[in-house]
């Protein structure tokens, strides 16, 4: 059981419940003080022990069922295993007489043992047999979708499939009805078999395949994103946002409190002659996050800026102070539709109101400062996503300049390679002069490391 | 035999803590279970009002041992949950001692010796006398061991919970002057969290995760039952499927448990034999906390009522 129970908590990594070594041993004196007779106390305590969430809980619940639902392997193995020594018997050639008297009822003599099991269909044997191969085969060690094919095979060859191929063989020239019988019975194995293995992957396999598809997908251009990814990304991004919030929302309390204030310390205590009964400290001093966010939604960026709104919409819940604008070829403030609506409904908003436009720049910046040029204080640190390209219209780095010169820093981020800035109408190089931080921004990774270090300048 | 004495031990924790006066679902009758056995906490999750402080309540009443209570709030810090150095005490000591004080370092002849002496009494103002032992350190000092409540953890800071690791999961602190403290009788430690935050991982780790969400039918009349014994059976059936019913709706704040026996209450009080639409207008205030969520509910009631009186039929 012990090895069973091993078996399971690779199956709970496989669909996202984080089981360390110290939380395995937790579950065994768990199991070890409930027993095995009762399965939903068996359930109860993993779940209690495993689970860290609810929703981890219900991952595990399925995987439960869906791992206790097998036959064990180890039961049957021994049996199976004897089986499989029958099979390399070399005496049982098949004889052709045996053969034809059989007729159609009964499998006939002198066939190898998976023939005789697969002909005489009893599915418990069957899928017993599959359960033990399965093991033999070391199923459990499966990690991508691709090694399907190999472990199929594997569980084929281990209950005696070679075996089988010569059976055939030599019926198909003897009794070719009980050949035909019998392919469309090893037909069904291989079905059952790639059934198993599937199962088996979805047990086993998930985190690998999933931290896999995590990785390639928080390096991948945000700008090419398949439609049928951007879901992923969402999630992927919203984990990002998860934890720049837990890293960053709470401002710690004790690092703030600095030296010993003599002067005031003495001040204070003046009453009781100078013994310090009340004492006070200096406060370092550290800025509250400002965050004014002005972001691209022109057509060439669109699918960008839609992750990039969705970070700024998760960036409202760890800073209090964030302002965001978009702009195509005007600007308008966002940040109302962000924090009042579910980030679908206000990146539909925010798009159907300045979406998809050809950019200008220049008229999108002197939008801003008309109107919220005020908002910008010296704590403020500005955040601007856009490639820059104005369609060759005049590009106000005036208006970038003076919005430099009012706040603490101007950080740009750039969806495009740095090699694209300055050729075409990208006036990236003439922004660039009055920005503190300009960084290529194309992958989810890049975008996580921004925010970071933007919200860390804060702490 | 360890199954079978574990699933009656079970059920031996689910009619202790019905004696209470608290129904328990299996699932935390054993996790209850199950933290007695492997001496660890259980952190307690779920929405406001399921019965996660209750549960210590009950298990403090059931196993007649003191409840220590920790309220958490944000900027909460050692000084306040563990212990603290009675500064004032100290100072006053002091000042009290001054004669003594010159007395000792007056038989000191030369600055050394009298630095020396210094040191010894030094130690006797940083010793067991002069802590104020907080909620934490009084836990571990119950001889008797005892049930220690720490409420609301999610709303504490991320630094309170490196604080608690070290008693969560060996039942000691550490007090730099005075060496660890150990407890005496480890104390059945719950956790409560309404997941305001996430709570770190090495929390977690440390902690029996139970999840306390609102009971099934069945077990929420079982509750209303015991905790309201006036109220006739037809009518708890009736009021427990209508605020299921009402749990369907997409409101600000659903009613949970502690809003059911208010309301089951209420209507003992009014002398309603059964729920009609005029009874639960009048009465909805109770269960539903906020004006917008009223008024969402309100067109429903009627609907609710029927629906509940139907699945009494057939349940």
């Amino acid at each position: 059981m012990r090895e069973n129970l091993h078996r399971f908590f690779r199956a709970a990594r496989g669909v996202g419940v984080h089981v360390s070594p110290a939380e395995s041993i937790d579950a065994m004196r768990a199991v070890a003080q409930v027993g095995l007779s009762d399965r939903t106390i068996l359930r109860d305590a993993l779940l209690l022990t495993l689970a860290k969430s609810q929703d981890e809980k219900l991952a595990l619940a399925d995987c439960f069922d869906l791992f206790f639902s097998q036959p064990e392997p180890r039961q049957d193995q021994t049996e199976a295993g004897s089986e499989e020594t029958a099979s390399q018997d070399p005496d049982q050639s098949p004889s052709s007489g045996s053969a034809s008297e059989a007729g159609e009822g009964q499998p006939p003599e002198g066939l190898g043992p998976l023939a005789q099991m697969l002909l005489s269909q009893d599915r418990n044997t069957i899928a017993a047999a599959i359960a033990s191969a399965s093991g033999t085969a070391s199923l459990s060690d499966i990690r991508y979708s691709t090694q399907r094919g190999i472990f199929s095979s594997r569980i084929l060859d281990a209950m005696g499939l070679q075996r089988l191929r010569d059976d055939l063989d030599a019926l198909t020239a003897t009794n070719p009805a009980l050949a035909e019988r019998l392919r469309a019975a090893l037909d069904a194995l291989r079905e059952a078999v790639r059934d198993t293995v599937s199962q088996g992957l979805a047990l086993y396999a998930r985190e690998e395949a999933e931290n896999l598809r995590n990785e390639i997908l928080r390096n991948a251009p945000l700008a090419r994103i398949e439609r049928r990814q951007v879901a992923e990304m969402r999630a992927l991004i919203r984990q990002i946002a998860r934890r720049l919030r837990e890293r960053y929302s709470k401002p710690r309390k004790r690092q703030r409190r600095g030296h010993l204030d003599v002067r005031r310390t003495l001040r204070r205590n003046a009453a009781w002659g100078g013994v310090p009964f009340l004492t006070a400290w200096k406060r370092k001093h550290r800025d509250r996050p400002k965050i004014v966010a002005l972001c691209d939604v022109s057509g060439s960026v669109a699918q960008v800026s839609d992750f990039f709104l969705l970070l700024i919409h998760s960036l409202h819940e760890v800073v209090d102070d964030v302002r965001s604008f978009a702009f195509s070829s005007h600007m308008i403030e966002v940040s109302e539709i962000l924090e009042k609506k579910s980030p679908e409904e206000a990146m539909a908003e925010i798009m159907s109101k300045v979406g998809f436009g050809s950019s200008d720049y220049g008229s999108s910046l002197v939008d801003f400062e008309k109107d919220f040029m005020s908002t910008l204080t010296p704590q403020t640190t500005v955040i601007v996503l856009g490639d820059a390209r104005s369609n060759n219209l005049d590009p106000r780095a005036d208006i970038l300049r003076r919005i430099s010169e009012r706040s603490k820093r101007l950080v740009w981020l750039n969806p495009e390679g740095r090699l694209a800035w300055g050729f075409g109408d990208s006036e990236m190089p003439r922004y660039a002069t009055f920005c503190t931080v300009v960084r290529q921004c194309a992958t989810a990774q890049q975008l996580e490391r921004a925010v970071s270090d933007i919200v860390a300048t804060y702490q | 035999m360890a199954d079978q004495k574990a699933s009656t031990s079970i059920e031996a924790v689910e009619s202790g803590l019905a004696a209470q006066g608290y129904i328990a679902s299996r699932q935390i009758a054993t996790a209850v279970y199950l933290s007695q056995q492997i001496e660890k906490p259980i952190l307690v999750e779920g929405p406001a009002g399921v019965g996660k402080t209750e549960l210590a309540k009950a298990i403090a009443a059931w196993r007649g041992m003191k409840m220590i209570r920790l309220q958490c709030y944000e900027g909460l810090d050692e000084a306040k949950a563990l212990y603290e150095w009675k500064y004032a005490k100290q100072l006053l000591y002091t000042q009290i001692l001054k004669d003594k004080l010159g007395e000792v370092l007056g038989g000191a002849q030369t600055l050394h010796a009298a630095l020396d002496q210094l040191h010894d009494f030094g130690d006797v103002f940083f010793s067991k006398e002069f802590v104020e032992p907080r909620p934490l350190l009084q836990a571990l000092e119950q001889p008797g061991g005892c049930v220690l409540l720490i409420d609301e953890i999610d709303k504490s800071d991320a630094e309170f919970e490196s604080l608690l690791l070290e008693i969560l999961s060996d039942f000691q602190v550490t007090i730099p002057e005075l060496g660890t403290v150990s407890a005496i009788t480890p104390p059945t430690v719950i956790l409560t969290s309404n997941s305001e935050r996430d709570l770190g991982d090495a929390l977690k780790r440390r902690c029996l995760h139970l999840h306390i969400g609102f009971p099934e039918q069945r077990l929420e009349e079982r509750i209303v039952e015991s905790r309201v014994p006036g109220i006739s059976q037809a009518l708890r059936r009736q009021m427990v499927g209508f605020i299921h019913e009402i749990r369907s709706l997409d409101l600000k704040k659903l009613p949970s448990v502690s809003e059911t026996i208010d309301w089951a209450r209420v209507l003992v009080l009014l002398q309603a034999t059964e729920l009609d639409t005029e009874v639960v207008k009048d009465t909805l205030n109770v269960l539903l906390k906020y004006e917008a969520d009223i008024e969402a509910a309100a067109p429903q009631v009627t609907t609710f009522i029927a629906k509940a009186a139907r699945s009494n039929v057939f349940g």
